[in-house]
């Protein structure tokens, strides 16, 4: 053991030459790692300051009004977020309303009712579907989708249901409908694995019990397996809402442009993040820009809360949520 | 009370609409690859790759410098996004006291529902503005800050997913802690984090409303990070919108070839997942 | 060498050197220990020798606090926030909570219920406590991590393999690595958490008999809930009841004439 005993020794004497060294690597990691985590802190703080101080010539001139006025005429200096919001709220809406059933369904097929091999392999499609430029979408639904909604879709929806004020008025292609139906399959994929996920967690044992008291698959589900993950699935809608009103490139392309409040779905309307991306780069006034810069901050504050409500949902899937 | 057979026929029928919904949805990213081969590659050619725009309404060039300037950007943001990703999932998952840990992960979930064009706005106050141009750069700072929340997430959730048997182990084995994270967790986790960070990198990859008025757009070669540059995605958009015919010829081309891209990025980042090092223990 | 034919070695042995007992070197030394979880308290108030170069075995029913112990012994119990200790532990003499941790554990090894091989290869496995105390050299990592493998009875069954992951081996073999991994660094006290207790008979007496070589060199404090264990190899026992210390001593004595009722009760089997 002799041999062992120098190596002791050297060890020995390198270890206490290292203790002191040793401490301090554990301190500077720890330095080292907190100042990066601090750093996520800073990047959001910033993001926050700078809205409201880019911001602020508008907020000055128009106060609250802002968010109610219907203006907005780069030439007069008069803006308003209405028009914006309305745009981003309907295309959203539009969006969740054909999106939600969709994907829900979907989701349902892939986590219920299909073999688990077929599932995990269409969920991997489903998820390659999510990882689809935006811009990309936009350049289907300019070329691809556009064509259709002017002509057959659009007027086929005004002679079934142009009784509504939705389905009324000249037909183009462009608008909010086709800004609501790119928005609808770009929220697919993101409510389908979401939700699938939901309903993957319900316990196996909730489907037992109900097939055991002779229930089919499909009664299992409705009645057992859905109301179970309601706040998962929920929380999946939330935040798809949270996304849809934050996308920008697709519905730049095809929401039509036009800051107006129209009460048509045919008619073209503006969203939020279009204008800001049409419009930053030839704001001639800083009002214009300000006002550009007001309206993100809108858009921010808008999704934070929404996604906040959909990850609050999110994080309240267990037993007994589901019943109020 | 239904009959059995009104009761199964319910089945059938909401299988069959289900499965309708899947159909539709799966379909469509077959609908969506098919288009754009059909009109974008007969476009992907030579020129495409090696040439810079012609000027508005002339037939021909190519986007090389969109392709590059694209590169420069993913791999400028992926460098700054990278170290402060992965060092903040490190903090979250090995050092993190219990009520900052929290604020952390809050403010990271919050920073990544941030809006891209918002992130945009923050990266032209915090570059463009003092500079007085649009760069590269600041592109690849609004990228950058895209890509850290998804960075810190997977590297948070990886690392933690290491077995704490083996941190013991090399605890017990005199080990200091940050030799310990380097050493032993780090190493074990390596093939997911690889994921983590290249499924960041094919988000960034696609982002277009950050860099409207970041990285802005050029016609002509530009290296540079202090000059505004030509991207894949924001040139898309461009010849999209256009009156040009050959630019929409070359969007569907590029879309094409950024589609790609980002799909063999997840592709990837899959496989990397499915070849953990295992620790089967 | 079953317990009746150990016992009886040792009955002979013990009353010669009962009075050696209380002369032999204790290596560490428990005063008053107390410790908590946050609130809860899972030892009260636990003072013992263990004495050097003997085997010193703690049972008792599960939950009873001999983990806990054994883990504060290489101050493994700070990796849980919130755990406090009162009281004092020495080690030859020195305060293990004045001393720096990582040259703590250097001297205080540590083998666990469940093998915990890194995902490295066999040879990597070994070296690692070498290589994080600051040994570089190739030439002696190799011949330290061949001395380790055959203290741990290993080295014969993977000394072609050293390369090869250590997820490779079996149960019982990566047991042993862990076990050669510990030593590799020369540790004066090896602590073994229930170490066989996921192993078939045969691979614990494979780690029985290394543990017989063992304390010539080195201290041992081995938790076991096998009794049988205990009384197969260990000099002393321990017995712990709800976080306290019952009784200790000669293993002989415990088995055959304790002195509490509860270690009478835990012996003959009454509860477990």
């Amino acid at each position: 053991m002799a041999g062992v005993s120098t190596i002791e020794a050297q060890a020995g004497l390198r270890k206490r030459l290292l203790a002191r060294r040793r401490n301090l690597g554990d301190g500077a990691a720890y330095v080292l790692t907190l100042l990066f985590a601090t750093l996520i802190l800073i990047l959001t703080a910033l993001v926050l300051y700078e809205l409201f101080a880019a911001s602020h010539l508008s907020r000055a001139r128009f106060g609250f009004s802002f968010v109610f006025s219907r203006s907005w005429n780069p030439v007069t200096g008069q803006f308003g977020a209405l028009p914006f919001i309305y745009g981003t709220v309907v295309t959203s809406l539009v969006a969740l309303v054909i999106g939600a059933p969709l994907g829900l369904g979907c989701a349902i097929f892939l986590s219920e009712l299909a073999p688990r091999k077929i599932s995990d392999a269409l969920t991997f499609v489903v998820e390659l579907l999510a990882a689809v430029p935006s811009v990309i979408y936009g350049l289907l639904a300019l070329f691809a989708l556009v064509p259709l909604l002017r002509n057959p879709v659009e007027p086929w929806l005004r002679k079934c249901f142009g009784f509504l004020p939705l389905f009324q008025g000249p037909a183009q292609g462009v608008g909010l409908l086709a800004a609501g139906v790119v928005l609808a399959i770009m929220v697919v994929p993101f409510i389908t694995s979401v939700s699938r996920e939901s309903l993957l967690a319900v316990p196996r044992e909730q489907r037992e019990a109900a097939l055991a008291l002779g229930a089919t698959r499909w009664e299992a589900t409705w009645s057992v397996v859905l109301p179970y993950a309601r706040s998962g699935i929920g929380g999946a809608i939330f935040l798809a809402l949270a996304r849809a009103l934050a996308e920008t490139m697709a519905v730049t392309m095809v929401i039509g442009n036009d800051p107006q409040i129209h009460t048509s779905l045919f008619a073209p309307g503006y969203s939020i993040a279009a204008v800001i991306a049409n419009e930053f780069t030839e704001a001639v006034t800083n009002l214009h820009l300000s006002a550009l810069i007001e309206l993100g901050l809108v858009l921010f504050v808008i999704t934070v809360v929404i996604n906040g409500f959909g990850q609050l949902l999110m994080l309240a899937t267990g037993p007994g949520r589901g019943r109020s | 009370m239904k009959t059995a057979r009104v009761r199964k026929l319910t089945g059938m029928v909401m299988f069959g609409l289900t499965s309708l919904c899947t159909l539709i949805t799966v379909s469509s990213l077959f609908f969506i690859l098919g288009y754009l081969l059909w009109h974008g590659l007969a476009s992907i050619n030579w020129a495409f790759f090696t040439q810079v725009p012609k000027p508005p309404g002339e037939v021909g060039g190519g986007m090389a410098n969109a392709i590059v300037g694209s590169i420069e950007l993913i791999l400028l943001a992926t460098l700054m996004g990278v170290p402060v990703g992965f060092l903040a999932g490190v903090y979250l998952s090995e050092f993190g006291g219990e009520r900052f840990s929290f604020v952390i992960r809050f403010t990271t979930d919050l920073l990544n529902g941030v809006p891209s064009i918002v992130v945009g706005i923050l990266a032209w106050a915090l570059v463009v503005v003092p500079l007085g141009h649009f760069s590269l750069f600041a592109g690849a700072v609004a990228l950058s800050v895209i890509f850290i929340p998804i960075a810190v997430r997977t590297t948070e959730q990886f690392l933690q997913d290491v077995p704490q048997s083996l941190r013991e182990a090399s605890l017990a084995l005199g080990a200091p802690k940050w030799k310990t994270i380097a050493s032993v967790v780090v190493p074990a986790a390596l093939g997911p984090l690889g994921t983590g960070m290249l499924l960041a990198v094919a988000r960034i990859a696609g982002e277009t409303a950050p860099l409207l008025f970041t990285s802005f757009s050029n016609s002509f070669w530009n290296l540079s990070p202090s000059r505004p540059a030509a991207s894949l995605p924001v040139t898309i958009f461009e010849y999209a919108i256009s009156p040009y015919a050959d630019w929409h010829r070359q969007a569907w081309a590029a879309g094409l070839v950024l589609l790609a891209l980002v799909l063999l990025l997840n592709v990837s980042a899959r496989i990397l997942m499915s070849t953990r090092y295992g620790y089967r223990g | 060498m079953t317990a009746a034919t150990k016992l009886e070695k040792t009955g002979t042995l013990t009353k010669a050197s009962e009075g050696a007992a209380t002369a032999a070197t204790a290596k560490l030394c428990v005063s008053g220990l107390n410790f908590y979880y946050g609130a809860k308290q899972a030892l009260y108030d636990v003072s013992l020798e263990i004495e050097a170069n003997r085997i010193t075995a703690l049972i008792g029913p599960s939950g009873c606090g001999k983990s806990t112990f054994l883990r504060v012994l290489n101050r493994m119990h700070e990796m849980v926030r919130g755990s406090r200790v009162e009281g004092s532990v020495y080690l030859d003499g020195q305060n293990i909570f004045e001393l720096d941790v990582t040259a703590l554990r250097r001297r205080v090894g540590m083998v666990f219920q469940r093998a915990n091989p890194f995902p490295k290869s066999i040879f990597e496995n070994v070296a690692y406590g070498l290589r994080v105390n600051g040994l570089c050299s190739r030439a002696m990592l190799a011949d330290e991590v061949e001395k380790s493998l055959r203290r741990a009875a290993l080295w014969e069954e993977v000394k072609d393999q050293l390369h090869k992951p250590a997820y490779a081996l079996s149960g019982g073999q990566q047991q042993r690595l862990c076990i050669a991994r510990a030593l590799a660094i020369d540790p004066e006290v090896l602590l073994l958490d229930e170490p066989s207790s996921a192993l078939d008979p045969i691979a614990t007496s494979k780690i029985e008999e290394l543990l017989f070589e063992l304390k010539k060199t080195c201290t041992v404090v081995i938790v076991t809930h096998n009794m049988q264990q205990a009384a197969r190899i260990g000099d002393r026992t321990g017995f712990f009841l709800l976080g306290r210390l019952v009784e200790i001593g000669e293993t002989s004595k415990i088995f055959q004439n304790p002195s509490r009722k509860e270690t009478e009760d835990y012996i003959t089997g009454r509860f477990g």
